[in-house]
């Protein structure tokens, strides 16, 4: 790193240069990633919350277009429901009812997803637990009276957020969901989706008789339709500027190795071996990005952390380090894909005046 | 020492190839110059690129000191030119990042197995200071003149205490008398280093400072010089 670092701090403004279109990029890559995972945590917090190891859902491929199951399209039947607390690894299943409707209270309205039967619903019928954003939006407290689809509730809860699809959560009993769906003109609905604990010894075989499709919590929140098609999108763009970062650092050395290969001709006739020159080369592609992308990731804490109030912001490992750690590799691959031009440089070419 | 046996050197040219060296034997013994003049496209460059290991000849041997430099893989010959060849280019072929100092510092960089930093420290100032370059340890290339430029160029090629110099025509960018002054460096310090150095260049007027003089014409070496001058 002798003639790398020196070279760094002689062309400070071609380093600086570089350095900071990683900065940016990784701020770019550092807010989309942010967005991405404050978006799907509006979507999927309240699935999250079932805190279930798997989720089966109603298999509709058959009677809709549809080729994927989805929460919105799944309906599971008593006996499906049944069938799954009584197979084989199964410590705990839970029929769950998940919809979407209007709560009102007075002068308040507000769209809500009503989650009926979960661990976090009450136990009494006609009473509520409500999440923040519920509470936030019509202006609730423990003990108020909400109205959802004509019936009245008893608050008798506010929990932390939770959200389905942009929405916030209310949780009923099984019950009183039913009856909701009934009031909705759906008045067969038993639930949406079967949240299993425990480890079923032979799932694919239950949900072939039981024409369900189960999958894990994690794979499950690919069935809620708005989070699938958000989180492709936006992952598609974070893909495209990883692919970007890369070629960017890889263009840079390609361009700054070909300008110095006069140089590297040199140092080849004075004995430096290639590998030597590109350990060197890469050292100073580490260097640019550890600073690039460390700033970049400093800014975006620290923006996020200001935008939090107003977006849907998450600062968390999987979008500030990882994000980080993949820059990083993308940009060294992108720099090693300039070191032919070291390989290749002839030191025959020191001699003779034809520099 | 450098000993050069029955090398020969081809290029391919079209269908056919050009002989730049031609069955070329010659030893340049430690603590001697030895000066090698020539008409442009005689074989001179070609010569020094085979004494300095940068290619390897169709045929003949080359050795410096014990090692049968032709037998080696292109790293070894780089750890070769590394630990006991000193090049002095033409160009002085400084890097515009590096000082004077660093320049020679870095020699010292390009592989393992050199002395410790601090012993490299010293030893390259004192050959600044040697080639009469006190006053410039810390300027860069670009602030130095053309005659400075070409002791960091000489001091470089001293740093790991080579025991062959390959210089390249030193004197072409320079007016008569600090090519003087340049060649004067150059036999002084082969003298008192000990090194067997191979010289190139075409002023005659140099050829009486050197302890053995050849001539190349059409890649053929023979010994003495060849009148008129061959520039």
């Amino acid at each position: 790193m002798f003639v790398a670092w020196r070279d760094m701090l002689f062309a400070k403004g071609r380093f600086t240069l570089i350095t900071s279109v990683v900065v940016l990029i990784t701020l770019l890559v550092g807010f989309l990633t942010g967005l991405t995972g404050g978006l799907a945590n509006e979507n999927i917090s309240a699935v999250q919350g079932l805190n279930a190891d798997k989720i089966a859902l109603a298999n509709v491929a058959e009677s809709t277009s549809e080729k994927d199951p989805t929460f919105s399209d799944s309906q599971i039947t008593r006996e499906q429901a049944k069938a799954w607390s009584q197979a084989e690894g199964v410590e705990e299943s839970t029929a769950i009812g998940i919809s979407q409707s209007r709560g009102e209270t007075d002068g308040h309205s507000a769209a809500l997803a009503v989650f009926g039967g979960t661990a976090d619903s009450p136990s009494q019928d006609e009473e509520v637990v409500i999440s923040q954003t519920v509470a936030d939006d019509l202006k609730l407290g423990s003990g108020d009276t909400m109205t959802i689809a004509g019936e009245d509730f008893t608050v008798t809860d506010v929990i932390s957020e939770r959200s389905y699809a942009h929405t916030g959560v209310v949780y009923t009993t099984l019950t009183d969901w039913q009856e909701l769906q009934q009031r909705m003109g759906d008045p067969d609905s038993y639930a949406t989706a079967i949240a299993i604990k425990g480890d079923p010894a032979d799932a694919t075989s239950i949900d072939a008789e039981q024409g369900t499709v189960t999958a894990n919590s994690l794979t499950a929140l690919l069935s809620i339709d708005s989070f699938r098609s958000e989180v492709s999108s936006l992952l598609a763009m974070v893909a495209m500027l990883f692919a970007i970062s890369g070629l960017v650092i890889g263009a840079f050395f390609t361009v700054w190795t070909i300008q110095r290969k006069a140089d590297i001709a040199v140092l080849k006739a004075l004995g430096a071996s290639n590998g030597r020159l590109r350990a060197d080369a890469l050292g100073q592609a580490l260097v640019i990005l550890l600073l690039g992308v460390g700033l970049g990731i400093a800014l975006t804490a620290g923006l996020g952390a200001l935008a939090g109030a107003a977006l849907p912001f998450v600062i968390a490992w999987y979008t500030t380090a990882l994000p980080a750690v993949i820059l990083v590799i993308l940009g060294l691959v992108g720099a090693g894909s300039a070191l032919r031009s070291i390989t290749t440089a002839d030191p025959l070419t020191a001699l003779g005046s034809a520099r | 020492m450098l000993t050069l046996q029955d090398v020969t050197l081809t290029f391919p040219d079209g269908q056919s190839r050009h002989t730049a060296v031609n069955d070329v034997s010659l030893t340049a013994e430690p603590g001697t110059v030895t000066g090698i003049t020539g008409a442009s496209g005689s074989g001179k460059s070609s010569l020094l690129a085979v004494a300095a290991t940068l290619i390897t000849p169709d045929s003949g041997s080359v050795r410096i000191g014990d090692v049968e430099t032709t037998d080696l893989s292109p790293s070894q010959t780089a750890t070769l030119r590394r630990e006991r060849i000193g090049i002095v280019f033409q160009q002085a072929n400084l890097l515009p990042s590096l000082t004077a100092l660093d320049q020679l510092l870095a020699v010292g960089e390009l592989g393992p197995g050199s002395a410790p930093r601090g012993e490299r420290r010293t030893r390259a100032a004192q050959l600044l200071d040697q080639v009469g370059l006190e006053r410039a340890h810390r300027a860069r290339p670009h602030e130095l003149s053309g005659g400075q430029r070409q002791r960091v160029n000489i001091a470089r090629a001293m740093m790991n205490d080579p025991e062959v110099m390959i210089v390249d025509e030193p004197t072409s960018a320079l007016d008569h008398a600090r090519g003087q002054e340049i060649i004067g460096l150059i036999c002084s310090l082969t003298e008192a280093l000990g090194t067997a150095t191979l010289l190139v260049t075409h002023d005659l007027d140099f050829l009486p400072r050197f302890d053995q003089v050849f001539t190349m014409a059409d890649g053929g070496l023979s010994p003495g010089t060849a009148a008129p001058p061959l520039r």
